[in-house]
C-alpha cells in the first residue's frame, strides 16, 4: 500500500488525461458548457433587474489602472481617427432601430452623464478599480428607438484580432438598459487613453473584463447573434471557448 | 464491552448510504475543483489582499505557473478550466448543501460529529493526541465512536472549510456581487476572498493527506471496504 511519489504523479497524470479525453467529446462539452446557462438563470433568478454593481469611494481607486487585450489597435483607419483627435469618429448605431444615428465624440459628450467608480474583473483573476464617466446606453437606444423584435446589442470595435477580424461582443437589453451600462469616454477624469480603448468603450459592470469592449465604432441591435461572426456573440466566445454570460 | 475483546471478527454497520455516497461524489470533484482551480490560478499567479489588485499592485503571493500534470486540462487553457470549475463547483455546493440538512435530520451531526462534554476536558484532549501519536487507535466498540480530534476535522472540514471555499468562489462573480453585495463586505474584497479561496483549497489539500495517511495507518482495506460498502470489521482489542 505505499504510493510512491511516481505512482501518485503517473496516477494524477492518467486521471487528468483521462478527463482531457472527455473534454473532446463533443457531447461532454457541450454538457459542460451548459453550466453557464445555470450560472445565468440562478444569478439573474437572484438579482433585482436593477441591482448595481460596488460602486467605490475615490481613495479606493487602483493607483494604475491595468489595461489588457489590445493595447493599440494599430490599423492605418485608426491611427487616422487618432491623429484627428478623433474629430472624425462617429458612432453607428444600425440593426433593429427606428432610426440609424451617426454620433460624433462632442455630441456623446453633451449628453447627460453617468460618473461610476467600479470594479473591473479580468477573466484571468485580477481587479482594478476606476473612475468611469460617459453615456447611459439606454440613452442612445431610446434615442435611435428600438424595435420591439430587437433581443441583443452587439458592439463592433476598431480593434483588428488578426486576420481582418475585429473584436466584438454582445450583451442582451436586460444588461443594455441597466443603470451602470454605459458608453465610457473618460477614467479617471481623463479622457480615456488609447491602452484603454479611445475614444469610447462598454462599461457592463455586472460581468467579466473580456465584455468591456474598447474601441467602439458601431451599435447593432439584432433578435439573434447567429449571423454575427461565428454566432457565440463574442470574439473570444468565438475564439476561445469563453462563456458569452460573463457574470460568473 | 470486555467481552468483545479478542472475540472473533465482527462486521457492524459503519457508513450510511448518504455519507457513502457524498463521499465518492466529493472525491471525484474536489480533485476536479482543485485542478481546474490550479488552471485558472495560473491566469495570473499573483495573490492580493483587498479590493483590487493587478500587475502593478503589490501581490502578497507571486508564483510561477502550476505544472501541466497537476492542473485541468493538462495544457494552459482558462476557458477550459473554468468550464471544469463553473460546471463542478454548483454540484459540489447543492451536494454540501443537501448533505448538511440530510445529516441533520437523519441526527448524523447529532449522533457523530457533535462534541461531548466529556471529551471536552483538557486531559481527554491530551490522552487523544499522545493516542494519536503513538498510532494506537481505538479498538472494539470504541472503535465505533469518531474521536475528537477526528470529530474536529471532520467539522471545520463540512462546516468550515467547505462554506468557506464555496462563498469566496461566489465572491468572485461579478454578477453575484450585484446579487450578493455583503459577500464582498464579509470578506473584504473579491482580491481577498480570491487569496482565501487559494489558502482554503491548500488546507482541504493538507486535509486529503492527513486523511489518506490516517486510512493507510488505521486499517486501509478495512476502511476502504468501509466507504464503498458501509460495513466496517470491528478492530480487536489489544491484548
Amino acid at each position: 500500500m505505499i504510493l510512491t511519489r511516481r505512482t501518485l504523479l503517473l496516477g494524477a497524470t492518467a486521471t487528468l488525461a483521462g478527463c482531457d479525453r472527455l473534454a473532446r467529446n463533443e457531447h461532454f462539452r457541450k454538457a459542460l458548457f451548459s453550466a453557464e446557462n445555470f450560472h445565468k438563470w440562478a444569478q439573474r433568478g437572484l438579482m433585482a433587474p436593477d441591482a448595481l454593481a460596488r460602486e467605490f469611494r475615490s481613495d479606493q481607486i487602483s493607483p494604475i489602472f491595468r489595461a489588457n487585450g489590445t493595447a493599440n489597435p494599430n490599423t492605418p483607419a485608426y491611427k487616422a481617427l487618432w491623429r484627428g483627435g478623433f474629430a472624425d469618429w462617429r458612432l453607428q448605431v444600425t440593426g433593429l432601430v427606428t432610426r440609424d444615428l451617426s454620433l460624433s465624440l462632442a455630441q456623446l459628450r453633451s449628453l447627460p452623464h453617468r460618473e461610476q467608480i467600479t470594479r473591473h474583473d479580468c477573466v484571468e483573476g485580477w481587479s482594478a478599480i476606476g473612475k468611469w464617466r460617459g453615456v447611459p446606453l439606454k440613452t442612445i437606444l431610446d434615442g435611435a428607438g428600438l424595435k420591439s423584435r430587437a433581443r441583443y446589442i452587439v458592439f463592433r470595435c476598431a480593434d483588428d484580432m488578426g486576420g481582418g477580424r475585429p473584436y466584438y461582443e454582445s450583451i442582451d437589453l436586460a444588461d443594455a438598459f441597466h443603470p451602470q451600462t454605459i458608453l465610457a469616454f473618460a477614467l479617471n477624469d481623463r479622457p480615456l487613453s488609447v491602452a484603454n480603448g479611445a475614444p469610447l468603450r462598454l462599461r457592463v459592470e455586472r460581468q467579466l473584463g473580456y465584455k468591456q469592449a474598447k474601441y467602439l465604432m458601431g451599435i447593432e441591435a439584432v433578435d439573434s447573434l447567429a449571423g454575427i461572426g461565428k454566432g457565440k456573440g463574442g470574439f473570444w466566445e468565438d475564439h476561445a471557448d469563453y462563456d458569452w454570460y460573463a457574470g460568473i | 464491552m470486555g467481552s468483545m475483546v479478542d472475540s472473533a471478527d465482527r462486521m457492524v454497520p459503519r457508513h450510511r448510504l448518504s455519507t457513502r455516497l457524498w463521499h465518492a461524489l466529493n472525491a471525484l470533484l474536489l480533485y476536479i475543483l482543485f485542478t481546474s482551480g490550479l488552471g485558472i490560478f495560473n491566469a495570473h499567479p499573483r495573490l492580493y489582499w483587498g479590493q483590487y489588485g493587478a500587475n502593478f499592485d503589490r501581490g502578497w503571493l507571486v508564483l510561477d505557473r502550476f505544472p501541466g500534470w497537476l492542473t485541468l486540462p493538462g495544457h494552459y487553457s482558462l476557458a477550459l478550466s473554468r468550464h471544469w470549475h463553473l460546471a463542478a463547483a454548483p454540484i459540489f455546493a447543492f451536494a454540501l448543501l443537501g448533505y448538511m440538512l440530510w445529516s441533520l435530520a437523519n441526527r448524523h451531526i447529532a449522533r457523530d460529529l457533535a462534541f461531548r462534554r466529556e471529551e471536552l476536558t483538557r486531559r481527554h484532549l491530551w490522552q487523544e493526541i499522545r493516542d494519536h501519536a503513538r498510532l494506537r487507535f481505538p479498538t472494539g466498540e470504541a472503535a465505533l465512536r469518531y474521536g475528537l480530534l477526528q470529530k474536529a476535522s471532520y467539522v471545520g472540514v463540512i462546516f468550515v472549510a467547505l462554506p468557506l471555499i464555496i462563498l469566496t468562489g461566489l465572491t468572485m462573480s461579478p454578477g453575484m456581487n450585484a446579487a450578493w453585495p455583503w459577500l464582498v463586505d464579509l470578506f473584504g474584497g473579491r482580491q481577498s476572498a480570491r487569496s482565501i479561496h487559494f489558502i482554503t483549497a491548500f488546507a482541504l489539500v493538507a486535509f486529503f493527506f492527513v486523511h489518506i495517511l490516517m486510512v493507510l495507518l488505521s486499517g486501509p482495506v478495512n476502511q476502504l471496504w468501509a466507504i464503498v460498502t458501509g460495513r466496517y470489521r470491528l478492530p480487536r482489542g489489544r491484548a
